[in-house]
């Protein structure tokens, strides 16, 4: 990242300052009024020279900061802002990807484990039946044939879910991609806001050298918090903040104290 | 029991069905903001409404709030699931009638102890 220098009082410019000042001084001294309007017009220039250098320099940085949000690989043209947004979209859609792929992964297991629940159960019964001896021959038949199957199921359905919950571990893989790109987009709007504050005092400056003052603006008035209008504000990252629960608990207590 | 599932999100409305169907409720249909929800609850006889807050269009609390206006639907038991976790937004949701509220994350056996207790409260 290119630093950006503001020096809008470089000594270069106070001194052709300084030295124009003195000529000017000098020029009407000897009462030499045409030459008077000449140095006057090289004072704005000088002023306007540093004016605009330093407008282009701070131009420059800005559009050199959301440049760098593009990687090598993209070939849109497309504003750094604009690959932001769609760089967190694309965040979305793979958490989304992954969350259904998780969920459709687990929804295929729970009834293989289930049937691997149920006819353990049945097999105990009958187990059970046989240690008591209350098994007829033919229902012993019976059983050692469902024992059989019951093994073969059981190795089936374990290998399937086997398989799924490492595919749940695979889907996780989001989280490495999405997440450098969502480092990518707060470095860009760290880079964006320390060129702002570079904006604001390069404005300070443009203020100061060509004398212009600002009326304060008033502040908009904040709107006013409407108890009847409460706006949803997302998730609460850090439950310390005074007014936020720090869990079910602290909302179940609340509820409970306003009578729920 | 048929029960609405409101949410911008489908992960979520997915694992909410998800829960429900392992709490023993099968009925369950979902819309993705409050205002697909209305429509779908004013011509729909649904017995229990569960919204998220944060969405587009209309949000869960001003779904709540035209719930609670509407004459067909006022009595209709409504759950929050959401990640605002606001001390002036739970005494918000309170004041507009919700009957349970849930903040994100939440496990399984929370939504069944406030869906449970809901119940309770509305049979008893």
């Amino acid at each position: 990242m290119a630093e950006l220098n503001i020096e809008p009082h470089a000594p270069s410019f106070q001194q052709e300052m300084k030295q124009l000042a003195e000529d000017l001084l000098q020029k009407i001294e000897h009462g030499d009024l045409g030459k008077v309007v000449g140095v006057v017009n090289s004072i704005n220039e000088a002023r306007d020279r540093t004016l605009y250098k330093e407008i282009g320099k701070l131009t420059r940085g800005l559009h050199e900061s959301i440049k760098n949000i593009k990687t090598g690989d993209e070939l849109s043209e497309e504003s750094g802002m604009g690959q932001a947004s769609d760089k967190l979209s694309y965040v979305i859609e793979m958490t989304d990807k992954a969350a259904n792929r998780t969920m459709d992964l687990a929804e295929e297991g729970m009834p293989l484990n289930q049937e691997n629940l149920d006819g353990s159960i049945e097999l105990q019964e009958q187990w059970q039946k046989f240690l008591r001896k209350e098994l007829k021959p033919n229902e012993f038949r019976d059983l050692t044939k469902k024992v059989d199957a019951y093994f073969s199921q059981t190795q089936a359905n374990s290998k399937k879910i086997g398989s799924q919950l490492s595919d749940i571990l695979m889907a996780q893989d989001f989280q490495d991609l999405t997440g450098q790109v969502i480092q990518r987009v707060t470095k860009l709007v760290a880079e964006v806001e320390s060129r702002l504050v570079d904006l604001v005092a390069m404005a300070g400056e443009v203020d100061r050298i060509t004398g212009i003052t600002h009326t304060e603006t008033h502040q908009t008035e904040t709107p006013q918090e409407d108890s009847n209008n409460v706006l949803a504000e997302g998730p609460q990252i850090d439950t310390s903040i005074e007014g936020v629960v720090e869990g079910q608990d602290d909302v179940d207590d609340l509820l409970s104290s306003l009578g729920f | 029991m048929k029960i609405l599932v409101v949410d911008d999100f489908s992960t979520m409305r997915r694992i909410v069905k998800n829960l429900l169907r392992d709490l023993g409720f099968t009925n369950t249909q979902e819309a993705d903001d409050g205002l697909t929800a209305l429509p779908m609850l004013q011509s729909g006889d649904f017995d229990f409404l569960v919204t998220d807050w944060n969405m587009p269009g209309m949000t869960g609390l001003d779904l709540l709030k035209h719930v609670r206006a509407d004459d067909k639907l006022k009595t209709l038991p409504v759950l929050m699931v959401t990640a605002e976790a606001k001390r002036d937004q739970i005494v918000a949701a309170a004041q507009a009638g919700v009957n349970g509220y849930v903040v994100k994350p939440f496990t399984a056996a929370v939504l069944k102890e406030k869906i449970d207790k809901i119940f309770e409260r509305v049979d008893g």
